[in-house]
């Protein structure tokens, strides 16, 4: 019926935005994690390495100067001792030496980002330089450091509003059915003349509607000049992507929901399954740099598609078709949790 | 059209618990039928397992020809239910509430609103329901299972947390509801209210109908004795049960009561020896019927 199902929605709806703690951990407090993130990592620039040149390397010499001096900070050091001692101090990222046709790094293991950033950048002038040394190409990855693209905010937004999202859907859902049914409402609901379908699609629709405003203040938010974050061409499609990720975070929240006693057993069950996953997922942190075995647990969890997804589209400009596969992941889960969910379901607790 | 209910042997057992232990009535349509008994006697289970709410172990229930068991949604919209707690959608208020469950049975806000009128609650219509008091959520609860006009009505102690004036206004609205055609199912503690409103009462203990009948029916059938009592000092406890016709005397201190079949000519000897301050005379009640039943008294 479809006065039942308005009915519904809107009960449910007023009972969110009158909830002050809902509204707090599902709209202000994914939030502020964003605004303390997105103001500690702020623009940190790209690393400006400083490395020491011992004696005299061809190599270096004969790249643009312009374009190195981007990402590195050289010093010619030509006592080779005092050089390798200022690295072990941490004064230099690396000192680098010409070995005939090898180019030798020496670097400290106290700082292995800043190591890893100068070795990569070695690396490929070394390999411009083996292909005959065009500098064209070089260029090109000196500036795809420095691209946008790699800001913090860049992969804060996708990651914490997978986050947010995954914390509306899934609490919301727990929540909602156990205090439901622990206030008895849900007996006398089953009462009315409508569905199980009508009840769970509007606590559905309610999650999705809920799940775009928060994509909508969070991009908001993140978008002030402050933060800076940039829409790619493709955003809109985060909207599809952020429904399906609802839809799989609301499966999770009705099975907490459906076995749980009381509300606060299901905050607790929600808390125990959305918090390692956002860990695991790298809605916090990349994953970039994770061992393998780890980014392989993390690809059975959906939050991980979310989150890539999400990035995909939101911040990467990827093509809208590259995340139909996320989509479709997201929404099997979805299917295949929220069938648990309905067998799981019971209208009483007696 | 067979009768509205019937409920033939239903049995309902939590493990040691008979809460429903073989019951059996047929309430027929436009009847106001009470179920009546004190706390644990099982009318709720009773009344839960007609409604669809619960399945019986055993036994047989129809309401308008139909199982009520497992959820049956032909039966919903003709029925309206107050449930014993109260239960409402969090943090609406009474007017919301009462929109949401007309919209439940695609009936329009207005009747909604008028029934916050019927049920006194047109002030708090602003309220949110968790800050309404016991009396008002009750009001309310009954305005919800009223809003859509149905055919078959289950109270289950309507009036339990009602004021006096609030349970007359209630009574009011049952029996005009009643006259209107609909047929009333109601469970009470109050032996009074039973014996206004029904038309029918079970009287129920320990998961049993111990007795079923039009209250006056009950009542006469009992033969019980008249009480007359009167203050305490008027007539020596000795005396009253030297009078003739006087089956029992009790004294607690403040009143004398008698016990008699014949109350004419013991208010006659009552009035010769100037005995009748604080008169009052009451014949047997549904109280009665119970402590006969029972064998106690009755504890409401
Ligand atoms: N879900 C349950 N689990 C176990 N026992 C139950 C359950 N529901 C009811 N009972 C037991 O069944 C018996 C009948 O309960 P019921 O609620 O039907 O009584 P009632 O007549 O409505 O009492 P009251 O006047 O207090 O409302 C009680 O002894 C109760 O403890
Ligand atoms: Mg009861």
């Amino acid at each position: 019926m479809r006065g039942g199902f308005a009915a519904l929605a809107t009960a449910m709806l007023r009972g969110f935005v009158r909830d002050r703690t809902a509204l707090f951990f599902t709209i202000l407090f994914p939030l502020m994690f964003l605004v303390v993130f997105g103001g500690i990592f702020k623009d940190p620039g790209t690393p400006r390495a400083k490395i020491a040149e011992i004696g005299q390397v061809a190599l270096l010499d004969q790249a643009p100067p312009a374009s190195i001096s981007k990402v590195l900070d050289i010093t010619k050091e030509p006592d080779r001792a005092k050089a390798l001692e200022a690295v072990r101090k941490g004064d230099y990222a690396a000192a680098v030496e010409a070995d005939g046709d090898r180019l030798v790094v020496h670097y400290s293991a106290a700082d292995q980002v800043k190591a890893g950033i100068v070795q990569g950048i070695l690396g490929s002038i070394v390999d411009e330089a083996n292909r005959a040394g065009a500098p064209p190409k070089f260029t090109l990855s000196a500036e795809q450091v420095e691209d946008a693209s790699l800001k913090p905010i860049q992969y804060l937004t996708p990651g914490l509003l997978a986050w947010a999202i995954s914390m509306g859907g899934t609490f919301g859902a727990a929540l909602t059915l156990v205090e439901w049914r622990r206030k008895k409402i849900l007996r006398r609901i089953r009462l009315a003349p409508v569905s199980t379908f009508t009840v769970v699609s509007a606590r559905v629709w309610i999650s999705i509607l809920i799940a775009l405003a928060q994509t909508g203040i969070f991009v908001a938010v993140a978008s002030i000049p402050f933060f800076g974050l940039r829409l790619s061409p493709t955003w809109w499609m985060t909207i599809p992507m952020v429904v399906c990720a609802t839809l799989a975070f609301l499966s999770i929240g009705l099975v907490a929901g459906a076995f749980t006693k009381t509300g606060e057993a299901a905050s607790a069950v929600a808390n125990l399954i959305v918090l390692p996953m956002a860990f695991l997922s790298g809605a916090f942190f990349p994953l970039d740099n994770a061992p393998s075995w780890l980014k392989n647990v993390a690809s059975v969890l959906p939050m991980r598609h979310a989150v890539l997804g999400i990035q995909d589209v939101m911040v990467k400009g990827l093509p809208w078709t590259s995340v139909l596969p996320e989509m479709g992941i997201l929404l099997g889960f979805a299917l295949v949790v929220g069938f648990l969910a309905t067998r799981l379901f019971t209208w009483d607790d007696v | 059209m067979g009768p509205t209910i019937v409920v033939d042997e239903i049995r309902k057992h939590y493990k040691d618990v008979k809460a429903v232990d073989g019951v059996s009535f047929v309430v027929e349509e436009g009847e106001f039928f009470g179920i009546l008994g004190p706390n644990g006697a099982g009318k709720t289970t009773t009344l839960e397992i007609v409604e669809g709410l619960r399945a019986a172990d055993s036994g047989r229930v129809t309401v308008f020809g139909e199982q009520p068991w497992p959820r049956n949604q032909r039966l919903l919209p003709r029925i309206g239910v107050q449930l014993q707690a109260s239960s409402f959608f969090e943090r609406l208020t009474a007017r919301e509430q009462l929109r949401t469950f007309a919209a439940l049975y695609g009936v329009p806000a207005a009747r909604a609103d008028e029934m916050l009128d019927v049920v006194g609650l047109a002030e708090k219509a602003g309220t949110r329901c968790e800050k309404l008091s016991g009396g008002q959520m009750q009001r309310l609860s009954i305005a919800c299972a009223l809003v859509h006009n149905p055919d078959l009505v289950f109270l289950d102690e309507p009036t339990a947390a009602l004021d006096p004036q609030a349970r007359r206004n209630l009574w009011d609205l049952l029996r005009d509801i009643n006259h209107r055609g609909r047929t009333v199912v109601l469970t009470t503690h109050y032996l009074d209210e039973a014996e206004t409103l029904c038309d029918r009462v079970a009287i129920m203990d320990h998961g049993r109908i111990l007795e079923s009948g039009p209250p006056a029916a009950l009542v006469r059938g009992l033969d019980s004795p008249t009480r007359i009592s009167i203050e305490h000092g008027l007539l020596p406890e000795a005396a009253a049960r030297e009078l003739s016709g006087v089956e029992r005397v009790t004294d607690d201190g403040v009143i004398l009561t008698l016990l008699t079949r014949e109350p004419a000519g013991v208010l006659a000897a009552l009035a010769e020896r100037n005995a009748l301050r604080g008169l009052e005379v009451r014949g047997a009640t549904l109280e009665d019927v119970f402590l006969e039943l029972t064998g106690r008294e009755y504890r409401a």
